[in-house]
């Protein structure tokens, strides 16, 4: 600090007391200090944001109001639906009616219109048919019916709709919440966990209760395979050429350039590619997760060539020179000897590749994996690969760009899916990287 | 036969060759493997290798190539009237290969015999017809020369199966066999398998090129298919952006532009303070039991897919600025979602990336140098502002260049937090889009895969490319550059 005595005055003060300047240094340097912590703070303040605003909206979708009620249908019954035009339409009448005359019997709302029934219900007819179809058996006798309540139902229970802001619709009147309530205090309306979210495939616009991510969680699945079963051979076999064996020169220069840059370029653009080469040129069939899973494949080659080649690097040279001393060719010590050791850290650097490629979603919509192709499960396991999915990324943006509002607890619901298994793999991962990994 | 019963062949080839060519060998040597050149089991995996590898390559290579010839061949027959009254001979193929496959689900069905559908001659109302019948949608394109044509097709995809099945086998049959006769006491089966092994290496080391070259030349031709139907005057020099699908839109790439650097520099502005401080408190002040808290925790950010954060941005941020800045508040904002909103959240997310990357950097400066300042008397903080940053500022420029080609390239946030108004504006709680956010909407969007809106995409993939790679290998260099000085 040459200039600093240069411009300073001399001062003459006591070591007990500290004069003006040095009160000014300290105060710098507490302040320097409070910026790092607060960038900390405000750091860990978003992640507990995010947090929380994820658990927030996201539990919701995990339960769902269902009314659950004892019916019995007559075979009269039963055929009089069937002959009719509307069949779901004749079921849901039929239901609308055995209710209000429980409802009527049981003395709670005299006065409950039975279209108040029908707007609370939602869709039950096409529920119903169904159950009556496969089981021709149940006609006549007394069955217990747990049906989906409509989702404006369900979103007063979970706030979404409220007294205050309901507008009057054809869907839901205020008047309607008040029977809700009423059934909900008799015990017929409740909410239970909504294993159809976990199994389920997407529904359409208009059926936001319906929809579940059971079958992109299959696609994803399926993409995960191809991923696991391409990147990792390709990936350790090109990580122990450049590591091992390459020679020095412009080849191997122009290949390690290549994977850096690779691991820096934006994921949609590994879209392109994969929309251009396989879907284009190939004819690969479009939205497969054959086709995602190549495009995976691809993007998380580098991530699995860099982790890989520090995992060998890691390995002393003492073990491959031990090898070599007792006779063993360069291959020989390599695959026998420095792999096995190098197991754990590949193994780990995979699964964060892995996990990478899973919360992928742009590339994907370009390769046509979008929310709503997830319509069904896949026919077989060779079927998984080829037929039409989605991926549970691409189902999560599907539902956020919905503008039903309860599409949008469906989102959340699917990202605490999409992490639990994010969770799992991390933490494979660090037990595997904790029990394994040696220090030399 | 279906490919994957070929693969099994191939590899059931490749078992026997293995048991046959070891027992070959270990004959050769009275049955004592200390008398052979290499270890028994090489001579196996000789055998193994010389049938799998060319039956794989020569599988692959037919495979790719098959149906290009084909259909050129099939294409070469419509008689050019027909092809002048369809579009495109593109679309005209297009119905070709469906019509064939709508055969062979005709076959599988049952409504059509094996016979039949070969049939040259078979009367087209019935075709038709039965085709029908089996699920296929006749549209008006379809005609006898099509029909036809789908029918050589079928024959040709059939012949072309039967012979690769063919060859594919006798390759690996001979390939096991030429194994076995070389399975001699002193030849060298190690340095053979070696060989073939490391072939294999330098192959899968390639596929990094591959896919960069593959990268290249799929934006490429079609980028250069864009500026054959729209002008790249246009494309650089308009400066609004209007796809209309039905023809004569605007597609002007600075309004995308302009949103993707706006975007970026408010993410920077967020993530390059916070993350800076952040790696300057843990690595120079924070003892090591909050760094060990503090640091994997702030990791978590960059974990987190950008889906995630997308949503995060639509749902939760959007809406609190909205309820800051929008009507209710200071009346700056119309919807939820805008530059801001993206902008926030994407800095959030790059908050790790900075950090852990200046972390790095400020830990590889010199510990000397700390210590010689703090002998001169200056406080931490003034030995941070003055030495250790200087020192370490090559790196990170570096590292905030390469979190600026991340917020360039990123995706999902802008989709879902930046809207989709394409326009200029100073205001940053007005939604703007970006380069990616039009590529992904231009591309999963109902236009023909042969128009100017479909294709501009990749023009704007190009773009992108060049832009990110070269900030990429600016960031490299400055960060090599700087490295250079402390080793």
């Amino acid at each position: 600090m040459a200039d600093a005595t240069a411009n300073s005055p001399r001062r003459h003060g006591s070591l007990t007391t500290t004069d003006p300047r040095t009160k000014r240094r300290n105060a710098a340097e507490a302040r320097f200090r409070a910026y790092g912590i607060a960038a900390i703070g405000l750091g860990l303040f978003f992640l507990v944001v995010l947090a929380t605003s994820i658990i927030r909206s996201g539990v919701p979708a995990f339960t769902t109001t269902v009314v659950s009620l004892e019916m019995n249908v007559s075979q009269a019954e039963y055929d009089e639906a069937e002959s009719g035009m509307l069949k779901t339409a004749a079921y849901t009448k039929l239901f609308i009616t055995k209710l209000g005359a429980q409802l009527r019997e049981a003395g709670i709302g005299d006065d409950v219109q039975d279209d108040a029934i029908e707007r609370i219900m939602g869709k039950v007819g096409s529920d119903m048919r169904s159950f009556y179809q496969e089981n021709p058996d149940s006609i006549g006798e007394t069955v217990t019916f747990t049906l989906n309540a409509s989702s404006r139902v369900d979103g007063y229970f979970k706030g979404r709709v409220n007294r205050e802001t309901l507008v009057d619709s054809r869907f839901l009147v205020a008047t309607d919440l008040d029977v809700v309530d009423a059934l909900t205090e008799a015990g017929i309306i409740t909410r239970q966990f909504d294993w159809g979210f976990l199994t389920g495939k997407d529904a359409g616009v208009d059926n936001p209760g319906g929809a579940g991510i059971g079958a992109s969680v299959i696609g994803s699945f399926f993409m995960m395979l191809v991923v696991l079963v391409l990147s990792l051979p390709i990936g350790v076999a090109a990580s122990i050429y450049l590591e091992e064996f390459a020679p020095k020169n412009r080849w191997t220069d122009i290949i390690e350039v290549n994977i850096s840059n690779l691991a820096a370029v934006p994921s949609i653009v590994f879209g392109i590619l994969g929309l251009a080469v396989f879907i284009q040129f190939a004819g690969l069939p479009q939205s497969a997760p054959l086709v995602g899973g190549l495009v995976l494949t691809l993007m998380t080659l580098p991530t699995i060539i860099i982790s890989t080649r520090a995992s060998l690097k890691a390995v002393p040279p003492s073990i491959r020179d031990a090898a070599l001393g007792v006779g063993a060719s360069k291959m020989q010590a390599v695959f026998h000897h420095v792999l096995p050791l190098a197991a754990p850290g590949i193994l780990t650097g995979t699964i964060i590749g892995l996990a990478q490629a899973l919360g992928e979603t742009a590339p994907l919509l370009l390769i046509g994996m979008v929310g709503f192709v997830a319509r069904e499960y896949p026919g077989g396991f060779i079927e998984g690969f080829v037929e039409p999915n989605s991926a549970m990324p691409a189902q999560i943006y599907t539902w956020a760009a919905r503008s039903d509002v309860a599409f949008y607890e469906k989102a959340w619901g699917g990202i605490i899916v999409l992490l639990v298994f994010l969770l799992i793999m991390n933490a494979i991962a660090i037990v595997l990287r904790r029990r394994f990994e040696r220090r030399w | 036969m279906p490919v994957l019963w070929i693969i099994l062949i191939v590899i059931a080839i490749g078992a026997v060759g293995y048991v046959a060519t070891r027992a070959r060998a270990m004959a050769s040597a009275g049955n004592d493997a200390r008398h052979l050149h290499s270890l028994p089991s090489y001579y196996g995996y000789m055998a193994f290798l010389f049938a799998a590898a060319p039956a794989f390559l020569l599988l692959i290579v037919w495979l790719i190539a098959a149906p290009l010839v084909i259909e050129k061949r099939v294409a070469a027959t419509l008689p050019a009237d027909v092809v002048e009254q369809a579009a495109s001979q593109n679309l005209l193929m297009a119905e070709v290969r469906r019509v064939a496959v709508g055969l062979d689900n005709a076959v599988a069905a049952g409504v059509m015999d094996e016979d039949l559908a070969s049939n040259a001659r078979a009367d087209f109302t019935d075709m038709t017809a039965r085709l029908k019948e089996a699920g296929q949608v006749i549209t008006q394109n379809v005609t006898t020369p099509v029909l036809r044509a789908a029918q050589m097709m079928r024959e040709a995809n059939a012949s072309s199966r039967l012979w690769m099945t063919i060859a594919v086998i006798a390759v690996a049959i001979a390939g096991a066999a030429l194994a076995m006769m070389r399975a001699q006491r002193d030849y060298r089966a190690r340095n053979v398998v070696e060989r073939g092994v490391r072939w294999m290496l330098v192959g899968a080391a390639s596929i990094a090129i591959l896919t960069t070259v593959g990268i290249v030349l799929s934006l490429l031709f079609n980028t250069i298919e864009f500026f054959r139907i729209y002008p790249a005057s246009e494309f650089f020099g308009s400066l609004t952006w209007s796809p209309s699908f039905g023809g004569g839109s605007e597609l002007g790439i600075w309004p995308l532009l302009w949103g993707t650097l706006y975007i970026s520099v408010i993410a920077l502005a967020v993530a390059v303070p916070i993350g800076l401080f952040a790696a300057i408190y843990l690595s120079e002040y924070a003892s090591n039991r909050v760094r060990s808290v503090a640091k994997p925790l702030l990791e978590i950010l960059a974990g987190i897919p950008t889906i995630v954060y997308g949503l995060f941005a639509l749902l939760t941020v959007g809406p609190l600025l909205l309820a800051a800045f929008g009507d209710g508040g200071l009346g700056w904002m119309q919807s939820g979602t805008a530059v801001m909103t993206a902008g926030l959240v994407m800095g959030i997310m790059l908050i790790p990336f900075v950090s852990s990357l200046s972390d790095d950097i400020i830990n590889a400066v010199p510990q000397a140098m700390r210590d010689g300042s703090y002998g001169l008397g200056a406080t931490q903080s003034e030995t941070i502002r003055q030495v250790v940053l200087p020192a370490a500022l090559p790196g990170i420029v570096g590292a905030v260049l390469l979190a600026a080609s991340r917020a360039i390239g990123e995706t999902m946030i802008v989709v879902l937090g930046a809207g989709a108004a394409a326009r200029l504006s100073l205001n940053p709680f007005e939604a703007m889009t970006t380069v990616t956010a039009k590529i992904v909407s231009q591309l999963t969007g109902d236009a023909d895969f042969a128009s100017p809106e479909a294709l501009v995409a990749f023009a704007l993939g190009m773009t992108l490319f060049v832009i990110t790679l070269g900030l990429n290998v600016f960031a490299l260099y400055i960060v090599r550059k700087y490295r250079e000085q402390y080793d």
